[in-house]
């Protein structure tokens, strides 16, 4: 639905035309019916390269495809949607103004435009607002309309810069409902964020990018899969297998005879079977515990 | 059909600031006070009342001209409108055509409210208009939209400040090319004489636009355009017309190939 070849921005910055490379070599693909989740950083590249494929910037190299059309035909912005970063829009303009405006520059009918306008009022749970100039919205009412407008032709795709940044916890909850929902339609979401529990709730598919480049992409099980902190083995003592696991363990907890023990690495996971074998206990279970999505972004940074 | 959406949204944005409503109500207060003013003097009366009428109007309406122009895109890109706007299937030239047109609908529509007001101190003088009188509005009104252009030019890639500063020099200048020419001509200094050719032939002259003293000369001795300039009226209304708009042109391609190459960051 989405891909893009090796895009790259730079900006020059300043009088003397300093060089910033924002965006480095990005190549991505976003499949149909999935919600993707771009993370990053501030300053990462996530808003430049939303930006690209939204038409505001020009990549310095590099393609991309939105549902198989590069993104200079403008035709491709008739079936996608876009809400930027702390939206900001006519603030002299009502809500219903503001969307029947919008309404016009997609070429809806009147009729479907006031019917999809009162539609999209009740979906974002702006009833009773659409007579109030937007410069008397709040913050959520704005992010909410935002979100409407990006919503008004009913696109397949829909790209969102931070969607839920300035957001309360339950305003929160009701975008990530409403990208869910997306998905339920059949529509391909495209997000961004910084804000890990967002992702991990709702994301099939996530992005990293870190100082503009991708890091890693694929289904956040995977992700974090591939990196396991430690392995937890459950183990009930007879005796004498404390004594010998200590100290092959990171840590070890004793509750009467069971013992939790974390170790390292699959080969001491190894050892430590054989030692509970030889003094006949009983292994419960062995759980590797993976990184939280937190944990794997600094990582990431880290060696970035 | 999408550049109308624009255009309309502009003229409701123009129609909702409230720097127009100022320069409206001063326009129209100087047009009424012309009525006074010529109390004071002994015949002439009209002729008073139309030099300051005529001057109020292409005076303020450059003015609404450049004041709400250098917004015009300006605006949209601080305000990070133009996000949102610019990703709608439309192109960023039809953006700047509906702007544009947007603002030269809300600038004819106060040219005849400040024209209303100017005839109506004229009949309450006992006097009345003929057309040539509008011809000269008309010509006022494609000073308009060069000067439009130009503010539209500035607000794609520099600050208001600069931009009103820019336009405003245009508009000055524009008014004294046939000076610098003059001047130049009298120069000794050869490079201040090319200097000044080229000037005067690369800038608009808006002189071409100013037919105010003709026109009251004809109101005042009841004579119609055609009779005081021996068929050339329509002529010179239309070379005006075609110049203004060859120079709009010119000025709205430019800040096309701008508008079109600029990122927004």
């Amino acid at each position: 639905m989405i891909r893009t070849e090796g895009l790259t921005k730079v900006f020059t910055v300043g009088f003397r035309g300093r060089k910033v490379r924002a965006l480095e070599g990005l190549t991505l693909e976003v499949k149909r019916g999935e919600i993707f989740g771009f993370l990053g950083p501030n300053g990462a590249g996530k808003t430049t390269t939303i930006k690209i494929l939204t038409g505001l910037l020009y990549p310095t190299e590099g393609r991309a495809w939105i549902m198989g059309r590069e993104i200079g035909d403008v035709s491709v912005k008739e079936r996608m949607g876009f809400l930027p970063e702390n939206p900001s829009f006519y603030e002299y303009l009502t809500g219903l103004e503001f969307l029947n405006f919008y309404g016009q520059l997609l070429k809806i009918p009147y009729d479907e435009r006031l019917h999809r306008i009162g539609e999209l009022f009740s979906l974002v749970g702006l009833e009773g607002a659409e007579e109030l100039q937007l410069r008397r919205y709040s913050k959520g009412m704005i992010q909410r309309i935002g979100i409407a407008q990006a919503l008004l032709n009913n696109p397949e795709v829909v790209i969102l810069d931070e969607p839920m940044s300035g957001l309360d916890p339950l305003g929160r909850k009701e975008i990530r409902d409403l990208i869910l929902r997306l998905r339920d339609e059949g529509k391909t979401v495209f997000f961004s964020t910084h804000i890990l529990s967002d992702v991990e709730m709702i994301c099939d598919r996530v992005a990293i990018l870190v100082k503009g480049r991708l890091k890693a992409v694929g289904p956040l099980d995977e992700l974090l899969g591939g990196y396991v902190k430690s392995i937890e083995v459950t183990v009930r003592d007879p005796g004498g297998v404390f004594e010998e696991v200590k100290d092959l363990a990171e840590r070890v907890i004793r509750r009467e005879d069971l013992l939790l023990i974390s170790l390292k690495d699959e080969e001491t996971v190894e050892r430590v079977i054989e030692v509970v074998r030889e003094r006949k206990g009983r292994i419960h279970s062995i759980v590797p515990q993976r990184l939280s999505l937190e944990e794997y972004f600094v990582k990431m940074q880290e060696e970035g | 059909m999408r550049e109308l959406a624009i255009a309309f949204n502009t003229f409701r944005e123009c129609i909702r600031d409230r720097i127009l409503y100022n320069l409206l109500i001063f326009a129209i207060l100087i047009i009424g006070l012309s009525g006074i003013l010529s109390t004071l003097s002994i015949g002439e009366q009209v002729r008073i009342i139309l030099n300051i009428g005529l001057a109020a109007i292409e005076i303020f309406g450059v003015m609404m001209a450049i004041f709400l122009g250098i917004g015009l895109v300006y605006k949209e890109i601080d305000r990070r409108t133009i996000y949102t706007i610019l990703s709608k299937p439309i192109k960023r030239y039809q953006f700047l055509v509906g702007k544009f047109s947007g603002l030269l609908f809300t600038l004819l529509v106060n040219l005849i409210i400040m024209t209303a007001g100017l005839v109506g101190v004229v009949y309450l003088m006992g006097w009345h208009v003929n057309s040539t009188f509008f011809y000269c509005l008309w010509l006022i009104f494609m000073e308009f939209v060069l000067i439009t252009s130009l503010a539209l030019l500035f607000s794609c890639f520099s600050t208001p400040t600069l931009s009103a500063i820019f336009t405003l020099s245009f508009f000055v200048i524009g008014h004294l090319t046939e000076d610098i020419k003059f001047f130049g001509s009298r120069s000794e200094n050869p490079f201040l004489q090319k200097a000044s050719t080229i000037l005067y032939y690369i800038l608009p002259n808006l002189e071409n636009f100013n037919i105010k003293a003709l026109v009251i000369d004809t109101i005042v001795r009841g004579l119609y355009f055609e009779d005081v300039s021996a068929g050339v009226g329509l002529k010179l209304i239309l070379f005006s017309t075609l110049y203004g708009l060859f120079y709009t042109a010119i000025i709205f391609l430019l800040a096309v190939i701008i508008f079109e190459k600029r990122d927004f960051k």
